[in-house]
């Protein structure tokens, strides 16, 4: 009889090849804490670095030989708990290179010598301890968190019931808190930064759990597509479902860093090692969209008249906040956080448009955002005087004179923030704009470029610091980094300008195969 | 066939040039006369254009197309219609004059020469894509390029307020652009809705053009007119101009009014009356108004300038009003003047500050007060000021007569009042260009950028003195070498002006087809 009751237990159909890749990035990251705990600490950042570069390629080889026969469709597995769709497994290869663009940096050891990161992230900062770490050699810690992470945001993007995205959101969520507070230099603005993210972080994941609540209240079922159905014609309370939708929806904008719900991110990109922001800046940028898109389109398509209305308010004012904070900073890393607000703003647009071509352009443009947001901070970290990064926007004066070849790069990825011609951005936005005027959102569209011109004005500054003023005395150098950073910077930068030129290719693969329901 | 090849050629060559300039600028007698090789080079593919043309052909020839975003339909399609190609040939033209007027250019510490022309030479490029482009969204990403150089020309090498003057260039453009987008976009959907995929081809567009609601066509009209009046300064939008053009180098601002500014009267021909006729009748008082405004608040200003480089600046956004009358006015004499007048304008225009800015290489001021009888020293200079300032305020026998005359002759059967009142500008054109040209070359010799530099300030020596002539020297043989292709075409073009014509008119006739307008009865009986 004990032995009927076990027959009973239904074990669900895993389709392996195509999780593979969560499957190959979340063991890996399990091996590094345990390479964490046995290893040596002299050959612990070489098999850090390697396991970690490693598992990203075999991700995306098994990514790629799956891509080839996956169903049109795409399948859900794992008991309908995630969903296996093209957008999903384009999501994916995104995460998997940016992510691979993030490790390299985080392994860089030249930049900073010794790396990036904090040897002991425990010591109090000002100490005698404090200082005696950092001249030594950096923490790997880091890169099992990155895994975690990334794992966390691949599983996010294609999590099909609200239980799977609320754990994967913890998953990529919680690495990242330690990660901001790691720096090796500013430990307290770091870990501040730390605090101040897991805070604010925190109550945001409760808005979603507390979402997900009132929609399963709704619905009877956490499933995206149930939830769905239960919208599609019943006479349930309509309370429950949209004072569902409006927490759940919080809890996502927060993580995407959108308009009204930015106020962690200057801070946290700030005091965050540059390494980890970038990380923040492209992965999870991608990841929360890919997230909201999955949403907004299978869960609570039948009721966007409802809540798009509000949603127009939070994109106009998400650009707003970021073009017009944006003017009024004086450190780079926190212009860029404002920015990257306004830019969320563009992407709520895509995310909102809901056809065929929103979902395409808002992909594409996570995508090249992704790239060019990467090799932003790749360049940053290079801009350094004595006391460490030279974030001041001041003292960049005169930097195209001192090393013309990391002025002209940071250039064109400024361009392409600004979104001008011949850049992945321009394009990017070009796709997002035709999109959502093809649905009807004329009036978005104009904000929008509006609050592109006043935006261009920030990136303008810093144009003009590096080429027309002349160099200050004892300003930062440029210097000379090491392998890992030159490859992230050489592919950002590539990227950026490869689809800002033929962007044909990627619109194409972006525009394949919808969201399974 | 091998027409075919030739606007890409003009596309591709400025930009080898370019490279292999920023690559030479170690060496400034190498980078410069690279440069001029290229442009010259530029120069003569244009010449071949121009006589592969043929002017009672299609609308648009020299075509070439390849795909280039299939997912949006965008094309890589050049052509180029009668309009297009003489403004291609005014930039192939201006060029090289430019670079050999910038030969000895005092740049500021720490700029080099080849980097200078090597930007020309990008600009060169993006300048001629914009008026060979017939795929809307080319034209676009032209458009917006074209500021990526001019800005650093402006920012990187121009005068002392050269950053602020580049910011607000660069601002008040792209603002303008991104405007535009909008209606990019906008044209983009609306023909996804007519013909079911949608297009950014300029001929397909055209043929829509009827279908579009005129609430459409207004609104989608409007953001294409906010980045041309913004690009052709009509009044209220001007104020990038004059700063630009004050900060930027000599050889910088001859291109920008001579050319890069014609982009947005040129786009309202190709763009507004082509695509939006409704639209464009329907706002044609507005820029009537405007036009004439500009007209006369242009002369007035530029009679009251103290900066020579403002002067030329203000009297530049007096003649876009004429130009932007001519246009609006719709009859085929008007709009062919204004096209004529597009081209005289680049011609005389360039000229004007190219002699200004030998003056100013001379005295090493600004201002008109620190000059004074100057044609003494350098009766050659002095001589080529007034051929260019006479050419400019359209004296019968110059270039810009013919062109004049031509939009005010066109303009007055549909809109006498505007014709009038603009008529006036013609004799406060006469006002400004004989008081600055008298205060700097007649008169015995004053101010202190002239007196001053022989026996230091305010001290009066004797200006038949050997020390003081060598100072201030009169052209030297590059000058003159510069500034004779000018001069030939000044008058070439006053006296014959035909060929050019030949080739605008049946371009202009199209155009008025396109925009679905006639012209009035009594000016082909009474002026033809």
């Amino acid at each position: 009889m004990l032995l009927a009751q076990v027959e009973q237990v239904q074990v669900p159909d895993l389709d392996f090849p195509a999780i593979a890749p969560i499957l190959i990035v979340l063991g890996a990251a399990c091996v590094s804490v345990l390479f964490e705990a046995f290893l040596p600490r002299s050959a612990r950042w070489g098999a850090q670095f390697g396991l970690s570069v490693l598992a990203l390629a075999g991700a995306g080889a098994a990514l790629l030989s799956y891509l080839g026969d996956a169903p049109a469709t795409g399948v859900t597995t794992l008991a309908g708990a995630v969903a296996v769709d093209k957008p999903a497994l384009f999501l994916w290869a995104t995460l998997l290179i940016l992510g691979l663009g993030s490790v390299l940096l985080i392994a860089d050891r030249r930049v900073e010598p010794g790396g990036a990161f904090a040897a002991d992230a425990a010591v109090r900062p000002g100490t005698i301890q404090d200082r005696e770490q950092a001249t030594t050699v950096m923490q790997t810690e880091v890169f099992p968190l990155a895994l975690f992470s990334l794992g966390g945001m691949m599983v996010f993007t294609a999590s099909n019931d609200l239980l799977t995205m609320f754990i994967a959101l913890e998953v990529l969520s919680l690495p990242l808190y330690l990660m901001c507070g790691l720096a090796r230099r500013r430990r307290l603005i770091s870990q501040e930064a730390a605090v101040k993210y897991f805070l604010l972080g925190a109550f945001a994941s409760a808005f979603f759990l507390y979402g997900l609540a009132l929609l399963y209240g709704y619905a009877g079922s956490i499933k995206l597509s149930a939830i769905a159905q239960a919208a599609g014609g019943s006479d349930r309370s309509d309370t429950l479902l949209f004072a569902g939708i409006g927490l759940l929806v919080v809890g996502l904008l927060f993580k995407a860093a959108v308009g009204p719900f930015h106020s962690w991110s200057p801070d946290v990109y700030q005091g965050a090692p540059t390494p980890v922001t970038a990380f923040m800046g492209a992965c999870t940028k991608v990841a929360a969209f890919g997230g909201i898109l999955r949403v907004f389109s299978v869960a609570f398509e039948s009721t966007s008249w409802e809540w798009r209305g509000v949603l127009w308010g939070v994109a106009i004012v998400s650009m707003l906040i970021g073009a017009i904070l944006g003017l009024t900073q004086t450190d780079i890393k926190r212009m860029v956080a404002y920015s990257s607000v306004a830019h969320a703003g563009f992407l709520l647009i895509g995310s909102i448009a809901l056809t065929d071509e929103g979902r395409a352009a808002t992909l594409f443009y996570l995508l090249t955002y992704g790239f060019t947001t990467l090799a932003v901070f790749a360049v940053i970290s290079l801009v350094r005087d004595a006391n460490g990064e030279a974030t001041q926007i001041s003292s960049w004066a005169g930097l195209g004179k001192r090393s013309p070849v990391v002025a002209l790069i940071f250039t064109v990825l400024l361009l392409a923030l600004a979104g001008i011609p011949f850049t992945s951005g321009f394009v990017g936005k070009f796709v997002v704009f035709s999109a959502a005027l093809a649905d009807g959102m004329a009036p978005l569209v104009v904000v929008a470029l509006l609050a592109s011109a006043v935006a261009a004005f920030f990136y303008l500054r810093i144009i003009v610091l590096m080429f027309m003023r002349e160099p200050e005395e004892n300003g930062p150098t440029v210097s000379l980094p090491g392998v890992p950073t030159t490859i992230t910077i050489a592919l950002g930068v590539a990227v950026t300008v490869l689809l800002g030129v033929f962007p044909s290719a990627v619109l194409d693969w972006s525009l394949v195969g919808a969201f399974i329901s | 066939m091998s027409s075919a090849i030739l606007l890409p050629a003009l596309l591709l060559l400025p930009l080898v040039g370019a490279v292999v300039v920023a690559l030479l600028r170690n060496n400034d007698r190498l980078a410069r006369l690279s440069a001029l090789g290229f442009s010259l080079a530029e120069l003569v593919l244009a010449v071949f254009a121009w006589i592969a043309f043929d002017a009672g052909g299609a609308r648009l020839q020299l075509t070439t197309s390849v795909e280039w975003i299939p997912q949006f339909g965008v094309n890589f399609a050049l052509g180029v219609d009668g309009i297009a190609l003489v403004m291609i040939a005014l930039i192939a033209f201006l060029v090289p004059v430019v670079i050999g007027a910038s030969w000895e250019e005092k740049l500021p510490e720490g700029r080099t020469l080849g980097g200078f022309l090597s930007l020309i030479l990008v600009m060169e490029t993006f300048m001629v894509g914009v008026f060979a482009a017939t795929d809307v969204f080319l034209f676009y990403v032209f458009f917006e390029a074209m500021l990526i150089p001019a800005y650093f020309l402006i920012g990187r090498f121009g005068g002392p307020r050269r950053t602020y003057a580049a910011m607000k260039f660069f601002l008040y453009s792209l603002l303008g652009g991104l405007i535009m987008l909008a209606s990019v976009i906008g044209v983009y959907v609306t023909s996804a809705d007519v013909l079911g995929k949608g297009t950014f081809e300029w001929a397909k567009l055209v043929e829509i053009s009827k279908d579009l609601s005129p609430t459409a066509q207004f609104w989608l009209f409007l953001g294409f007119f906010v980045a041309f009046a913004i690009k052709a300064p009509l009044v209220p939008l001007h104020t990038w101009l004059p700063d630009s053009a004050a900060e930027a180098p000599v050889g910088v601002g001859v291109l920008l009014v001579g050319v890069l500014d014609k982009v947005g009267t040129f786009g309202f021909l190709r763009y507004g009356l082509s695509l939006f006729p409704e639209a464009s009748k329907q706002l044609a008082p507005l820029v009537l108004v405007l036009a004439v405004i500009g007209i006369l608040y242009g002369a007035f200003l530029a009679f009251g300038q103290s900066d020579m480089k403002r002067f030329v600046a203000f009297t530049s956004i007096a003649h876009f009003g004429f130009i932007a009358l001519g246009i609006f006015a719709f009859s085929s004499q008007s709009i062919s003047g204004s096209v004529l007048y597009m081209v005289n304008h680049g011609i005389s225009t360039g000229m004007l500050f190219l002699v200004v800015g030998m003056v100013m290489a001379r005295g090493g001021s600004r201002k008109f007060s620190d000059y004074g009888g100057m044609a003494k020293l350098t009766p050659v200079l002095g001589g080529l000021f007034l051929v260019a300032g006479l050419s400019s305020l359209a004296l019968p026998g110059t270039n810009s007569f013919v062109s004049e005359f031509l939009v005010l002759v066109g303009s007055f059967p549909n809109e006498p009042v505007f014709t009038i009142i603009a008529s006036v500008g013609m004799v406060l054109a006469a006002l400004y260009v004989l008081r600055a040209y008298q205060q700097v070359m007649q008169g015995p010799v004053r101010g202190t950028a002239l007196v001053g530099l022989a026996g230091g300030p305010g001290s009066a020596t004797d200006p038949e003195s050997e020390t003081f002539k060598s100072k201030i020297a009169d052209l030297s043989r590059r000058e003159l070498i510069v500034l004779a292709p000018l001069v030939a075409l000044v008058i070439g073009l006053g006296v014959y002006p035909k060929p050019v014509l030949d080739v605008i008119t049946p371009s202009v006739t199209a155009t008025m087809t396109e925009a679905g307008v006639t012209d009035p009865v009594v000016s082909q009986e009474g002026n033809k």
